[in-house]
């Protein structure tokens, strides 16, 4: 039981939104960590969403997370190459090959059941139809805390 | 401008009590005398002091055409270097390059060694003694600024402010005294008004053998022959630098009229003001234009480069052409740091900051193009002072470089140089913004 219900994703339909546990289980999940299995729980309820968009789109998506209710988010520029590889530009005289396009990362940690409308909110906002769009990855977090008050997990975001 | 105009009736003022005094005893000429030695002295003391920051332009276009990890050390350089000048010109270098009539060790070829004195002789023909010393000072630390640039990124601090002790202190003095201190190429006619020769192309020499002697930066040139280009950290600092060194540049071939004391002199002075504008503004539309031509985009740095070898262009004689003249040098002067800055790097010499091109190469276009506004000199003439000059400055650094790489070593080793000159060298970074509070 407690093995199934750390596995994610297919424990749950994603519309129900994980229900805090109840003393009992708390207790039932500690004794599976004693144990030294995987215990999930904590998993279940945040998702961390790790989206990569082209840069002139990171305004745009902004607003619409916010107007989503997401409260929070991570910004990093980056530079990387995909698909989309690089191109050439001249310096002084000197061709030189990009390699590496300049791209934002955006981290979230959301509860779980707000995980697919982020996804597709990220998706439909930064979306141009060129190459080199980005791309968006879904993740377990095993644990979060808000560091001032000590509240874990979806009460933490 | 504005500054010598208010204060030419100021001047005016304080000759009058002598001239009421002097009424009777002496005749009005002393006056006039007084007032042009006045304005003699304060064309020397402005030039001067816009020519001097100049070492402020050379300085930032050089912090913005490094990496960000080299900037405290280029901006180190540009300190010490500006400084030993301005001490090696007292101590000999004034004197070698002005030995006046007689004093010469080698006739017209190397002057008299000993500190210059600015308390005898104040009047030195019309000007004041201080004033011309001050004002001459300023173009020998401009012939350092301008090497410093091209061994950007590699060279070792202290070899590198021993050069300059070598340079401003015995090289610039010699070569400049051929001509500015009467010695054997103004004897054979030779035309360098302000310094395209004497001043950019001395410097650019000197940066040339540098350059050979040290070799290019880790990276520069990949293995199959590519040319692989470093983009400089701050390009607002590198157009602040040239931007200031455009206005040092009125005191650089304004200040070379070496008189203001006469409506013509007054005249003069405002021509070259004009030409010199004109010649940097061409230089940098002709790179601008031609870059976007040439490549799809205009490339900034080129256009900077532009605009300084137009400036250099016009500093062999920018009082005989007209206008449309100064326009035609100095765009000429822009096509050239277009063209020659690839050339240098397919040649595998990694100059930065581009200062041979601009001073030696552009240097060598002015000096050439006085024969054709300026009535009393010739082509042939012309390419034998730079040819002297080149092959003496050329020569005497790269042995001066040979010995200081053979002796305490010219160049940071490779770890150094990766990490940067600021942290290896200095332990001080530019920009220590991470994790410092």
């Amino acid at each position: 039981m407690c093995k199934k219900y750390a596995t994610g994703p297919e424990s749950g339909p994603e519309s129900d939104p994980h229900p805090s546990p109840s003393p009992l289980w708390r207790a039932f999940f500690c004794m599976c960590e004693m144990q030294g299995q995987a215990c999930g729980v904590k998993g279940k309820d945040v998702r961390l969403i790790i989206a990569t968009i082209k840069p002139f789109k990171l305004e745009e998506v902004r607003e619409a997370l916010t107007g989503i209710g997401v409260r929070g988010m991570m910004v990093t520029e980056i530079k990387g190459f995909g698909s989309q590889s690089g191109h050439t530009e001249i310096y002084r005289g000197a061709e030189y090959a990009v390699n590496f396009v300049p791209k934002v990362k955006l981290e979230l940690v959301v509860p779980a059941g707000m995980a697919d409308q982020v996804v597709e909110t990220i998706a439909g906002t930064a979306k141009t139809g060129k190459i080199g769009d980005g791309k968006i990855f879904v993740l377990d977090v095993a644990q979060a805390m808000r560091v001032r008050t000590g509240e874990t997990n979806e009460d933490a975001i | 401008m504005n500054l010598i105009k208010t204060l030419a009736p100021a001047a005016a003022l304080i000759a009058l009590p002598q001239l009421g005094l002097a009424q009777e005893a002496a005749p009005e000429g002393a006056a006039a005398a007084q007032t042009q030695f006045i304005l003699n002295s304060l064309l020397f003391l402005v030039g001067g002091f816009l020519v001097f920051w100049m070492a402020a332009g050379f300085a930032m276009l050089e912090a913005g055409l490094v990496r960000s990890k080299n900037v405290t050390m280029q901006l180190t350089k540009n300190m010490g270097l500006f400084s030993l000048a301005a001490i090696m010109y007292w101590l000999i270098g004034y004197n070698i390059m002005y030995p006046g009539d007689g004093n010469w060790i080698i006739e017209g070829v190397f002057g008299t060694i000993g500190p210059k004195d600015i308390k005898s002789d104040i009047d030195a023909g019309g000007y004041s003694n201080a004033s011309d010393f001050f004002f001459q000072l300023m173009f020998c630390a401009t012939t350092a600024s301008i090497v410093s640039g091209t061994m950007a990124e590699r060279v070792k601090l202290w070899p590198f402010l021993a050069f300059v002790v070598v340079l401003t202190g015995v090289i610039y003095p010699t070569e400049a005294s051929w001509q500015w201190g009467g010695g054997w190429l103004s004897q054979i006619g030779f035309a360098d008004f302000a310094g395209s020769t004497l001043v950019h192309a001395t410097g650019g020499f000197a940066a040339l053998a540098g350059a050979l002697v040290l070799g290019p930066r880790i990276g520069k040139y990949a293995k199959d022959g590519r040319v692989v280009p470093i983009p400089g950290s701050n390009l607002a600092l590198a157009t602040l630098g040239t931007f200031i060194l455009w206005l040092g540049w009125f005191g650089f071939n304004g200040g070379s009229q070496l008189a203001m004391g006469t409506l013509e002199d007054a005249d003069a002075v405002a021509q070259i003001f004009a030409n010199t504008n004109m010649a940097a503004a061409a230089g940098a539309v002709a790179a601008m234009v031609l870059t976007q031509v040439m490549y799809g985009k205009t490339d900034l740095t080129m256009v900077l480069n532009g605009a300084l070898a137009g400036l250099v262009s016009i500093t062999a004689e920018p009082l005989a052409p007209s206008l449309f003249q100064a326009l035609i040098i100095g765009g000429i002067g822009g096509v050239i740091a277009v063209f020659t800055v690839p050339m240098l790097d397919r040649m595998r010499i990694d100059d930065v900051v581009g200062a041979i091109p601009v001073h030696l190469i552009a240097g060598f276009w002015g000096t050439f193009i006085v024969a054709w506004t300026n009535d009393e000199a010739s082509f042939v003439t012309q390419i034998i002072g730079f040819a002297a000059i080149g092959a003496f400055v050329f020569v005497v650094s790269y042995v001066v470089f040979m010995i200081l790489k053979a002796t305490v070593g010219l160049r940071v080793g490779e770890e150094e140089e990766i990490n940067g000159l600021d942290m290896a060298e200095l332990g001080m970074e530019a920009y220590p913004e991470f994790a410092k509070g």
